[in-house]
């Protein structure tokens, strides 16, 4: 197996420039060049398709945890009828242990901006949405200012750059629902509304914001655009892992020594990242466990990780996923009941009650496994459990359920000596 | 009290309208304005952002009950938010959580007597490499808390004084 040269990387997403958020230090360091060559480099980018074929041919897999083609995505845009097409920009960002499209919007909120206005141009779209968490009212903030900047400079409004294309750019904020990093729960929280998830089809390429063709993209995949315009597929391609190409942000939170926001190629061994990367375990204790992608990717066995790299192919193998690459790094005192408890709460909490397996399921989980943290539970209560996971996974409108549902089936699996000897001894046993 | 918007207020309205194609999606950013108000959005708040818009009650009440951020009643003049969702949990975000409640003497949820301080215990606020944290009145988050970080911050919001951004880099980086 050919091992990804993570030590030597340089990162591009976020490299290592100060004041880069400004406007002006962005420019100097090439900013927005690959959003003018798309508008006026006719040689090189022809028209629309072409930009999009590069970006396909690219591979860049959705990083807000889905990890689907984003310019296979966008290629499913229905041919412009001269009306309203939108672009919805997910920065809504949370899922436990992930933390990384904060760090674009601090640090290089322009080359994200540089991104959506390509896809804008490439689906001749007129309005991009960038959804940003409420909690996160300091990089909206922050935002709201680039974007300003960037319409100073003519890089968004009318007539951009004398080329014909025109967009406009906005920030709309949540206010506290995790559901609404579900594409379509957020085109709802965008027109106004609760933030329930739509049946799909129709998908939203086809009806979405206001009926009208929507893509829905996450922070980080869009600010990968510019350096695939500039530096072509082929270079994205040759970073990481084959099937997983690209930088990634890696979110790195738990018991390591230095927790953060990390940019390397896809495709580093998990080991790495935790005891080379991270500055390994804490106190010097033993590796117990990890959830590589963010809550819901189904957590690992120390013993399971050897090999394993941080791409979907790898942590298929053993059953996990890389979702949204925020990995949560568990020490030897652990106590994997008390933790599978809290996801399942978070999970219970943030349910938005449309679709009854998830309404009662997550609430269910919640509950029974509440039971056998405080010491009451038995044994065949781990087996209702697991059984309560089948009756909701793939039930529900969108995937809130099978995510609720994943942790409970694979930390019980994975640790399940741990959680019966936390189980009452059942009256046969004792007799 | 009758709650009504300033002419700022209205003007910043009307810019946010020209936004989107159609009304209904100034709900939530009006929301926000009507609690940065105020300092909540109760029925009667409720009702001013729905008359404002041209909206129904009913969709307004609706929206605001679904997102937590929505203060629908009254708090204290600071709400600290304790995550303790994962990594926070793993970090000692509960320890964070009972320390405040012992120290300010009330329960996760409640306010203090004197009106000064809510506590909340809430869900990823997505900062989970730097356990554990709270979030002051859907503002600054303050990291990496300890007791004694927690005991300065309590200080220092009862004289009046918020706290300022923390900045945390990129730990590979040496200028950022």
């Amino acid at each position: 197996m050919s091992t990804v040269d993570w030590k030597n990387y340089d990162p591009v997403l976020i490299p290592d420039i100060k004041d880069l958020h400004q406007i002006d230090v962005y420019i100097k360091h090439n900013g927005y060049k690959a959003f003018e060559s798309v508008l006026k480099d006719k040689m090189k980018w022809p028209d629309q398709k072409s930009v999009i074929n590069e970006v396909k041919e690219a591979n860049i897999r959705g990083r807000g945890g889905a990890g689907f083609n984003a310019g296979l995505k966008w290629s499913f845009m229905p041919p412009s009828d001269g009306g309203a097409r939108y672009l919805a920009c997910n920065g809504d960002e949370s899922e436990p242990g992930t933390f990384k499209d904060r760090k674009i919007f601090e640090y290089n909120p322009h080359v994200f901006i540089e991104g959506a206005l390509i896809a804008a141009y490439a689906m001749e779209i007129t309005t991009i949405y960038v959804y940003i968490r409420g909690e996160y009212r300091v990089y909206i903030e922050m935002m709201e200012k680039a974007i300003a900047d960037a319409y100073s400079k003519g890089y968004i409004g009318k007539n951009i750059l004398g080329s014909g294309f025109s967009v406009d750019f906005y920030v709309h904020s949540g206010a506290g629902a995790y559901i609404c990093g579900e594409e379509t729960s957020m085109l709802e929280s965008l027109e106004g509304k609760r933030g329930y998830p739509r049946v799909k089809p129709p998908f939203p390429a086809q009806k979405g914001l206001w009926g009208r063709p929507t893509t829905i993209n996450n922070i980080e995949t869009l600010a990968h655009v510019p350096a695939v315009i500039s530096k072509g597929a082929s270079w994205f391609k040759n970073i990481g892992a084959a099937n997983h190409p690209g930088p990634i942000l890696y979110g790195i939170s738990g018991h390591v020594n230095k927790p953060g926001v990390y940019e390397l190629p896809t495709g580093v061994p998990v080991l790495d990242l935790i005891h080379d990367v991270a500055g390994g375990m804490r106190n010097g204790k033993k590796l117990k466990a990890v959830i590589p992608g963010g809550s819901s990717t189904p957590v690992l066995r120390a013993d399971q990780l050897d090999g394993i790299t941080m791409d979907s192919e790898s942590l298929r193998t053993v059953g996990s996923m890389l979702g949204t690459a925020g990995m949560v790094v568990m020490d030897e005192d652990t106590d994997m009941v008390d933790v599978l408890w809290r996801i399942a709460h978070f999970y219970h909490h943030e349910s938005c009650g449309q679709c009854t397996p998830c309404r009662e399921g997550t609430g269910w989980l919640e509950k029974i496994l509440l039971k056998i943290k405080n010491g009451d539970g038995e044994v065949k209560d781990l087996d209702l459990l697991l059984d309560l996971t089948t009756q909701m996974e793939g039930r529900t409108i969108c995937a809130l359920a099978d995510a609720a549902a994943w942790p409970v089936r694979f930390t019980i699996n994975r640790f399940r000596d741990e959680f019966e000897a936390r189980c009452k001894k059942s009256a046969f046993a004792l007799a | 009290m009758a709650y009504e918007f300033t002419k700022e207020d209205l003007k910043q309205i009307e810019e946010i309208k020209s936004r989107y194609p159609e009304v209904m999606p100034a709900t939530l950013p009006v929301l926000w304005i009507a609690q940065n108000r105020f300092g909540h959005v109760n029925p009667e708040v409720q009702k001013l952002v729905a008359h404002t818009l041209g909206l129904p009650q009913a969709h307004v009440h609706g929206v605001a009950e679904f997102y937590t951020q929505y203060y629908k009643e009254e708090k204290g003049k600071y709400v600290l938010d304790v995550c303790t969702c994962l990594s926070c949990q793993l970090c000692g975000g509960y320890d964070i959580l009972h320390y405040l409640e012992d120290k300010l003497g009330i329960k996760k949820g409640e306010t203090t007597q004197d009106g000064m301080f809510t506590l909340n215990e809430v869900e990823c606020l997505g900062a989970c490499g730097y356990a554990p944290m709270l979030q002051v009145t859907n503002d600054q988050y303050v990291n990496h808390l300890t007791k004694e970080k927690v005991d300065k911050l309590v200080e220092t919001l009862k004289k009046g004084e918020t706290p300022g951004y923390e900045k945390i880099g990129m730990p590979q980086h040496e200028n950022i």
